[in-house]
């Protein structure tokens, strides 16, 4: 880092004058966010790659990470913060919020600022000149289409403002709890909130190489060479130098003893001021390396490969199963029988917030606040690397600028919490975009063989897999894939006769980790292929075949589960099948009038995807309680990581409680004020936490009744501090003021913890993995360009059993962003180490890459669920991809095999197809 | 310490050019990305306060392009037809974010081998003016761009602009990008023609150029000489013309890959030369 002289800067900043004293090649982001204290301007990438900083710089939009100080003198800027006018919301703003289009906000102020730009520009614009406005910014969670809607809609263009609900129980289209603050800057995320001065920066120096081994040399030139090196950590610093999600699959170290086994693994941690740390140069550090051929996912389970982990033989972490009858009879058996190859590629979680956060010590405490989907694990697991007391770490969750699994590992809490606990200063880190990309988790690359076969009456009779993940360097959360995927394996169909195998191996690549679908994503391309090859050999409608072998109440999967109300696929193919005629039609008559290289496709996929934990406990705790002001408080564990679960619960909560959402206030997430509700993940907060708000609200709800002596269907309302009771005419009144407070300062108090009922597979794969499952078919329509090898997503419409919609919106938020990703996922994401460590070399859709999608919620209530709901979080996304490769099949006559299907690789089976029928 | 200069007149950046090594920094959307992890130390002549360099001028002679011109300055300035590539690149240079602040003259001397903006200026027979203290120089854009991020300017010049010159005969250019995705995407293959015709719509001139098929964008001779004389069809472009390219793989596609498309967006572009809308002015 060089530094220029500072020099005196006056501008305008949301209309008023500023004179500051600033070094001119600050970027202005920084300059907003660390001199100007506004942190409503996001930093996602540094390089105007992701459109997060987007600001208004005389009226119109740049990149605030690419605008030098030097070059705003004289003009005006206008950030997030800007817009709403005496604290009063903007239209635009209004309108994000009515929309719900915003989930974790990370990129809501830069959509916003780029919105505004449009609208003052051309105040009515159509949907492609909001599409061309919104291309530069980057959204993970919404699938952009409640963006684009919102800003037609502010512009009061042609978009159905949706009603605005009167009431905010289950069932309603409430805004979201946090809506205000994503839409209005205000939301702290990890980079958002400074620890106390003084405080420590933290630099991780990673390796450089796959495979190595490494030695350390003496460091004391390196701290006299630079002064403000404070500490330099090595693997001895740290206390118990050894993490992993399983409590059998701690085999991460938090700095790499002299072996590296990933490009990007934490070697050495140095601590001091920032400018010091960034002005050290890598090869002026005393680190001795001797590269060793990496194993690879192609020879990971020969024999000649080295052997990863000790505990490992053939690299194996681990093995999932699931037998049910005998497949080689069922195969046999069929008269029709089909097999399909699929490859996938590592793909990035590509969150928009880079990982950050502090830590600090606090007497023989250790505080951290950060990003994470899960604190009490963190809590736990920073407790045993620091050899701490678990109750002597305290996790305070920031707001999360996306997760989607990626944040669910430990990333920078360990060094973090180390540091702090050692220097007794906080300690700071923000990753910068290649470091997050480089560092942590990602889905993992499967390789799977797969076979079906079919009777003459189009019933399956047999379903084989085999599917090897590459799970890199360390266990992660590998040991679920495996478990997760020979349960999803053969789709949600009735199977006699199922082998299924999953196998997670290590190699030299990053992590693998948890990513929405835990490895069922990848699973489905080959089923869902399948199901297509074996409908059209033996004739049948893709669709009929797919109902006809669907899952239904009261059938046995293969884990010998007997499925109960709710298992409603057949709805879900119904509800699509009106769509599904027509867009095939539609298909069939535009490619008859194509005289181009244009080929037009339809393609179905259904999925089924069990919540929660597969046949483990994993139980979840809720307290709400009223204060002695008389409010409601719901004391939630759960991290909301955008996909609105603070929302959710609090519907929830109030709809059982009896009580308007607005009444109930919300602390959620830190471990010292919450109870443990699990992990963010598994889509299972709106049914396992669901449960436990639901559970806990009527306990407090029974106990006001109790206090009050009052009818179980009496109305409750908390007015000006008092708790009014009403039945049958007859007002009772609580006076909260004038009750005793328990220790945690409530005066009436609910308790609720809610576990699925599951029990562990046996060595066959058979028992009760997950409680509800939920359900979808979707339907992809494509053009394929057969000249380039290009595939235009053209339209997508998802039919999903959700159990009941406790918040539409965000429903069909969580749908349309699954839906986004599982595009990511079919056509252009991929990872390769060391090259694709930017975003825009990895490609996640933009706002014109996603098509408009008509979502169709189907309500059959779960008995399980609370009010019947089920989790959507993963459902989403697994039926996406297949729904788009049997699409490209259908418009070319040639099948993906490979994901991405990139217009390489697509062009490349096309070009072969030629030459075949040539021959 | 740094040293961070913003002249207001271009002798005054001539000077400090003259008397020592700068980094020219103009609308600095290459520039941060490139300084992501470290920062070099460097000393800075930040051009954007040259008023002087910023207004786009159309007149007899053809275009200038001044060195401050933005992205969203070219798409703005009403350029006549015959420069309708370099208007099309203008919305696929990035974001909007990117074309507010990003120039023209910046995106060439950047000199990505995938530079949108480099075969639009190729085909239009561009012309990059160049000065140093007490001289100026004038040289074609295929001479200015030597290689992957190298160009014929030395360390005391400064790029004041573009000359596009107007052509004697009708004409129109058209421009083809190819990416992985609708915004923001490094071009896989992008190519640009420029064609003047005859008074009977066959083509009296032709420039085709290519970029991100080697280490510089390309123009294709072979082809050129092939389309003269002729109306503009696909089936007059051979896979031969491409002979000049030498793709690489890389993680956006892979060389054969390149090739084949390169031609097949050839073909479209000869295809949209011929095709009735926009007249050729």
């Amino acid at each position: 880092m060089k530094d220029f002289s500072a020099t005196r800067l006056r501008f305008t900043l949301n209309g008023r004058a500023v004179a500051t004293l600033v070094d001119p090649m600050l970027r202005l982001a920084d300059l907003l966010r660390d001199h100007l204290h506004l942190t409503g301007t996001k930093i996602g990438c540094n390089a105007g790659d992701c459109g997060a900083c987007t600001v208004l710089l005389d009226g119109c939009q740049v990149c605030a990470c690419l605008i030098p100080a030097g070059q705003i003198a004289g003009r005006a800027v206008v950030t997030v913060e800007g817009l709403a006018e005496d604290g009063r919301l903007s239209a635009l703003q209004a309108a994000f919020l009515r929309h719900g289009a915003a989930q974790c906000g990370i990129c809501t102020p830069g959509m916003l600022m780029a919105a505004a730009d449009l609208l003052a520009h051309q105040p009515h614009p159509d949907e492609a000149a909001v599409k061309d406005a919104l291309g530069g910014v980057l959204c993970r969670c919404t699938g952009y289409r409640k963006i684009v809607e919102a800003v037609l809609d502010a512009a009061g263009g042609n978009a159905a403002a949706p009603a605005l609900a009167d009431a905010d129980g289950v069932g309603a289209r409430a805004e979201k709890s946090d809506g205000a603050a994503k839409i209005t800057g205000s939301e702290a995320f990890g980079a958002d909130r400074r620890p106390p001065a003084p405080f420590l920066s933290l630099r991780v120096i990673r390796s450089p190489y796959p495979h190595a081994r490494f030695t350390l040399g003496a460091t004391a030139a390196l701290m006299a060479a630079h002064p403000g090196l404070v500490r330099v950590l090595t693997a001895a610093d740290i206390p118990r130098n050894l993490f992993g999600i399983y409590p059998t699959g701690k085999d991460q170290p938090v700095l790499a003893e002299g072996y590296v086994r990933y490009r990007g693994e934490a070697v050495l941690a140095l601590l001091g001021d920032a400018e010091t740390l960034a002005e050290i140069a890598e090869r002026d550090l005393p680190l001795h390396w001797e590269p060793l051929p990496p194993v690879t996912f192609a020879d990971a389970a020969t024999p000649e490969a080295s052997q990863l982990h000790p505990h490992a033989p053939g690299n194996v972490l681990c093995r999932g199963r699931v037998v049910a009858g005998d497949v080689a009879q069922g195969l046999a058996a069929g008269a029709a029988r089909a097999a399909i190859a699929i490859t996938t590629s590592f793909v990035e979680h590509a969150y928009i917030e880079p990982e950050a956060g502090y830590a600090r010590r606090v007497g023989d405490r250790v505080e951290i606040f950060a990003c994470t989907q899960t604190p009490y694990m963190d809590r736990d697991e920073l407790a045993g690397i620091l050899g701490l007391r678990p109750d002597q770490v305290r996790v305070i969750p920031s707001a999360v600028g996306g997760g989607f699994g990626g944040k669910l590992d430990l990333s920078l809490q360990p060094l973090l919490c180390v540091a702090a606990w050692l220097t007794g200063q906080p300690v700071r880190q923000i990753y910068t975009r290649p470091e997050s990309m480089a560092a942590t988790t990602k889905r993992h690359p499967a390789r799977i063989q797969a076979e079906a076969a079919a009777d003459a009456q189009g019933r399956l009779t047999a379903f084989r897999f085999d599917g090897d993940f590459n799970t890199g360097a360390y266990a992660s959360w590998g040991p679920t894939v495996a478990g997760r995927v020979p349960v999803h394996a053969m789709g949600p169909y009735r199977v006699p006769h199922v082998a299924a195998h999953a196998t997670a191996l290590y190699t030299n690549d990053p992590p693998a980790g948890a990513f929405r679908g835990f490895g069922v994503p990848q699973a489905a391309l080959a089923t869902e292929a399948l199901m297509d090859q074996l409908a059209d050999a033996l004739g049948a409608d893709r669709l009929d075949f797919r109902r006809e072998n669907a899952l239904r109440p009261g059938d046995r999967t293969a884990t010998g589960q007997v499925l109960g109300a709710g298992a409603a696929l057949v709805a879900c193919l119904e509800a699509l099948r009106p769509r599904w005629r027509a867009l095939r039609d539609d298909a069939a008559r535009r490619n008859e009038a194509s005289g181009g290289p244009e080929r037009f496709g339809v393609g179905i996929a259904c999925m089924w995807y069990g919540i929660g934990n597969t046949g483990m406990s994993n139980p979840s705790e809720m307290v709400i309680g009223v204060t002695p002001a008389g409010r409601v408080t719901l004391f939630s564990g759960a991290v909301d990581i955008g996909q609105g679960s603070n929302t959710i619960l609090r519907q929830i909560a109030a709809e059982a409680l009896g009580v308007p959402a607005a009444a109930i206030d919300l602390v959620t997430g830190d471990t010292d004020l919450t109870r443990d509700a699990g992990k963010t993940s598994a889509s299972r907060q709106t049914f396992v936490s669901g449960n436990a708000a639901r559970l806990a609200a009527e306990a407090l709800r029974a106990a006001i009744l109790r206090e009050a002596n009052a009818a179980p269907e009496a109305g409750l309302t908390f007015r000006d501090g008092a708790i009014v009771i009403a039945h049958d005419g007859i007002e009772t009144r609580l006076t909260p003021a004038a009750m005793v407070a328990d220790a945690e300062g409530l005066v009436l108090r609910g308790e609720g913890r809610f576990d699925p009922p599951t029990t562990a597979l046996d060595d066959d794969g058979q028992g009760v993995p997950y409680a509800s499952y939920a359900f979808a078919a979707q339907i992809a329509a494509v053009a394929v360009d057969t000249a380039l090898g290009t595939t235009r997503v053209e339209r997508i419409v998802a039919a999903h059993e959700v159990g009941r919609a406790i918040n539409p919106t965000l429903v069909e938020g969580q749908i349309h962003g699954g839906i986004a990703q599982g595009l990511g996922l079919a056509l252009m994401e991929e990872y390769v180490p060391g090259r694709t460590e930017n975003l825009h070399d990895y490609l996640i859709p933009t706002v014109g890459d996603v098509p408009p999608i008509e979502v169709i919620l189907i309500e059959e209530a779960d008995p399980l669920g609370p009010f019947g709901a089920k989790g959507v979080g993963e459902p989403a996304l697994v039926a996406t991809a297949p729904a788009i490769f049997n699409a490209i099949a259908d418009a070319t006559g040639v099948r993906p095999t490979t994901a991405p299907c990139t217009p390489d690789r697509l062009l490349a089976l096309l070009h072969a197809n030629t030459s075949k029928t040539a021959r | 310490m740094g040293l961070y200069l913003r002249p207001e007149t271009l002798s005054d950046a001539l000077s400090a050019l003259a008397a020592g090594r700068y980094t020219v920094l103009s609308g600095a959307t290459d520039h941060f990305p490139a300084r992501v992890l470290a920062t070099p130390a460097e000393d800075i002549l930040d051009i954007s306060g040259l008023a002087e360099l910023t207004a786009i001028r159309i007149d007899a002679e053809g275009i200038w392009i001044p060195a401050r011109a933005t992205w969203a300055a070219v798409h703005a300035a009403g350029l006549p037809a015959f420069a309708g590539a370099l208007v099309a690149a203008s919305r696929e240079i990035g974001g909007q974010q990117v074309q507010n602040a990003a120039t023209v003259v910046g995106n060439l001397c950047n000199a990505s081998p995938a530079a949108d903006g480099i075969p639009p200026l190729l085909a239009l027979d561009a012309e990059v003016e160049l000065a140093r203290l007490g001289a100026r120089r004038r040289l074609p854009v295929a001479e200015f761009v030597l290689g992957n991020r190298r160009t014929a300017r030395a360390p005391d010049e400064l790029v004041l602009g573009l000359h596009i010159p107007r052509p004697a005969r009708p004409a129109r250019s058209v421009f083809e990008k190819l990416g992985a995705r609708a915004y923001l995407v490094i071009s896989i293959v992008m190519v640009a023609l420029a064609a003047e015709y005859l008074p009977d719509g066959r083509i009296a001139a032709l420039r085709a150029a290519v970029g991100a098929c080697a280490s510089r964008a390309l123009r294709l001779p072979a082809l050129e000489a092939a389309l003269l004389g002729r109306h503009p069809d696909p089936a007059l472009v051979t896979a031969e013309h491409l002979a000049p390219l030498h793709p690489i793989d890389d993680v956006r596609a892979s060389a054969a890959y390149r090739h084949a498309a390169a031609l097949t967006l050839l073909r479209r572009a000869v295809a949209n030369l011929g095709a009735p809308e926009g007249r050729p002015s």
